[in-house]
């Protein structure tokens, strides 16, 4: 468990008390500094483990430790400080400037009915200059595209300061430029050593940026190694029920359904 | 072909600005009000007047400013639970008849008329409580509806306890003696503040006042709850808990206003509309402007409804037809976006 940002023993999850486990006796170590890929078919239990991780919800047995401490020992501001999120299309129902919404990011370090400061400002139009979209500051949130809402998103996530992000999906509906901005800068996050874990569909997605792959199906894990060792075609075919062929392409494995 | 700008957001310093101006005009209105009136002629008492005539300097200190304190409170309690409701709900269209605030008032008011006596005080004190019981009712039911996420369920909720205290108010309506109380249940339900009084506004203050100033004091953390439920987690709000407490006081004081002004409609829709398009989304400054603007939206009306002509127009419809003008202007002029 040591280095590891984090990790679960044992951890069981259902949705409602008596009804089908959605996941099942799950052990897992999150290395720090690593950027990992939940991997599996609709309904595998990724977006589930994923809000267990992010104290969203709680097992029902098992323990989760988020950088070595136990997940319950922490306040919720605690918490937040140190796991954040970046959501899949998120909807902003109002017009929220891209400074607003990026400086919502700051909420866990001000209290109840403080207001943020010129210093949050500044850390907020920092992390927006450091994802590169400084010009859409006073563009309202809605009105941007999915990839641009993707950046502002992470942006907050930067402004949260958290060392570990989670994100479900994070290039789901990006275009191929969009999809290739957003991958740039989640790499770019992982080489200053902060941990990413991501839920994916797509292998491919996986084998482009994740150090480690964790592959699940049916609520339990099939395999959880470095993305070389676990991208193996048996594996993924015992993942997605369906024959794999793995082909390099320049020193990358692409995956291929048959 | 031109194409249209895009509508941003109004930059920091535009938006602080025409928030001052807000406070300008709303006490601009605060002013003119004080000297609007029916004595000693039509429409205006002259400021000389106060100095001379002591009937004046009666009908302003003793009738007119507890009106106007009232209107003040009433407009930035409906522009204030507007502004709250719509972001807790995450829905533009939301007002304080969600929860069944209104409704419960509405039905509360009617019981008293109907069956104890319809003393005003009764009235306001019925009204009060049934408007709290429809939150409560609300809240209640929707932790036992199992659909959808919180605020769906709590907008099932609300539809469900409005429909039935809608219900309920026209039984008693028709139980109604319809020459003497049928009339009273239909002019409180048109709304309005004639006959307040000085301690009618201090019974409005001690629940009203700290209401608003919990809402003012909470404004930023507001943009945080109109995020979806997994986001606001993740960055550190205590959901359940600061929903409640934004909640109870937005319908705490709604209870409150609407028990003693009847069904004032419109308010809570419409004006936080106006104060985002003016100021920005950000609550930080789209809810003193709400509060504001309420107030000075709900003065003009109340001026008028006692001014315009020699007898009362009830409040209500003045505020409901100037609402749905107001509306249709600001949907004909730019694209509503419920979810983007």
């Amino acid at each position: 468990m040591s280095g590891a940002a984090l990790a679960l023993r044992g951890v069981r999850f259902a949705y409602t008390a008596g009804g089908p486990e959605v996941l099942r006796d799950v052990s897992l170590d999150v290395p720090a500094g690593s950027i990992t890929a939940l991997l599996g078919p609709n309904g595998s239990g990724k977006t589930t483990l994923l809000w267990l991780m992010l104290g969203l919800l709680d097992p029902r047995a098992g323990t989760i430790h988020v950088a070595g401490r136990l997940r319950e020992h922490y306040s919720r501001r605690e918490l937040s400080r140190q796991v954040g999120l970046v959501p899949q299309d998120e909807p902003v129902a109002f017009d929220l400037s891209v400074l607003e919404f990026v400086l919502l990011g700051r909420a866990p370090y001000l209290g109840l009915l403080e207001l943020p400061s010129a210093a949050d400002r500044g850390r907020a139009h920092e992390a927006l200059a450091t994802i590169g979209i400084s010009a859409l500051a006073h563009r309202a949130v809605p009105s941007l595209s999915g990839g641009e809402r993707q950046l502002a998103t992470i942006a907050r996530a930067l402004v949260q300061q958290s060392q570990i992000l989670l994100s479900d999906e994070p290039t789901a509906h990006l275009d191929l430029a969009n999809t290739r901005r957003v991958l740039d800068v989640m790499r770019g996050l992982g080489r200053e050593g902060r941990t990413l874990v991501f839920t994916t569909h797509d292998p491919n997605l996986a084998a482009a940026i994740a150090d480690h792959v964790v592959l699940l199906r049916e609520g339990r894990i099939l395999a959880a190694a470095a993305t070389a060792e676990a991208l193996t075609a048996a594996a993924l075919s015992a993942t997605y029920g369906v024959a794999v062929e793995i082909a390099e392409v320049r020193g990358r494995p692409l995956v291929i359904t048959s | 072909m031109s194409a249209e700008p895009a509508a941003g957001p109004p930059a920091d310093g535009a938006a602080a600005a025409r928030l001052w101006w807000i406070v300008g005009v709303t006490a601009a209105i605060l002013a003119a009000s004080v000297l609007m009136g029916r004595y000693p002629g039509p429409y205006l008492t002259p400021p000389g007047a106060l100095a001379h005539d002591e009937l004046a300097r009666n009908v302003i200190l003793n009738l007119r400013l507890p009106r106007i304190l009232a209107a003040l409170l009433l407009g930035a309690t409906l522009g204030a639970s507007g502004a709250v409701l719509q972001m807790v709900f995450r829905n533009p269209l939301v007002d304080a008849g969600f929860l069944g605030v209104s409704p419960g008032a509405a039905f509360g008011a009617s019981l008293a008329i109907v069956f104890l006596g319809g003393a005003p005080p009764v009235v306001q004190v019925c009204a009060a409580a049934f408007a709290f019981l429809g939150m409560a009712a609300s809240y209640l039911l929707a932790q036992r509806i199992h659909l959808g996420d919180w605020v769906l369920r709590l907008v099932l909720a609300g539809i469900i306890v409005s429909a039935t205290y809608s219900s309920a108010t026209g039984v008693v309506k028709y139980l109604a003696d319809p020459l003497r109380q049928l009339p009273d249940i239909t002019f409180w339900l048109l709304g309005g503040l004639w006959a307040t009084t000085w301690p009618d506004v201090l019974h409005l203050v001690p629940v009203v006042v700290p209401c608003l100033v919990v809402l003012y004091l909470m404004r930023w953390r507001l943009n945080l709850l109109s995020l979806r439920d997994e986001t606001a987690f993740s960055l550190g709000a205590a959901l359940g808990r600061e929903r409640l407490v934004v909640l109870v006081a937005a319908v705490a004081a709604t209870a409150v206003v609407v028990s003693k002004a009847g069904q004032v409609g419109w308010v809570g829709l419409i004006v936080p509309h106006i104060a985002r398009r003016l100021v920005g989304s950000d609550a930080q400054r789209a809810l003193p402007a709400s509060m504001l603007l309420g107030m000075g939206f709900v003065l003009v009306c109340d001026d008028l409804a006692r001014t315009v002509l020699s007898g009362e127009i009830p409040l209500g419809l003045l505020t409901s037809f100037a609402g749905a003008a107001v509306f249709a202007v600001t949907l004909l002029r730019r694209q509503v976006r419920l979810r983007p």
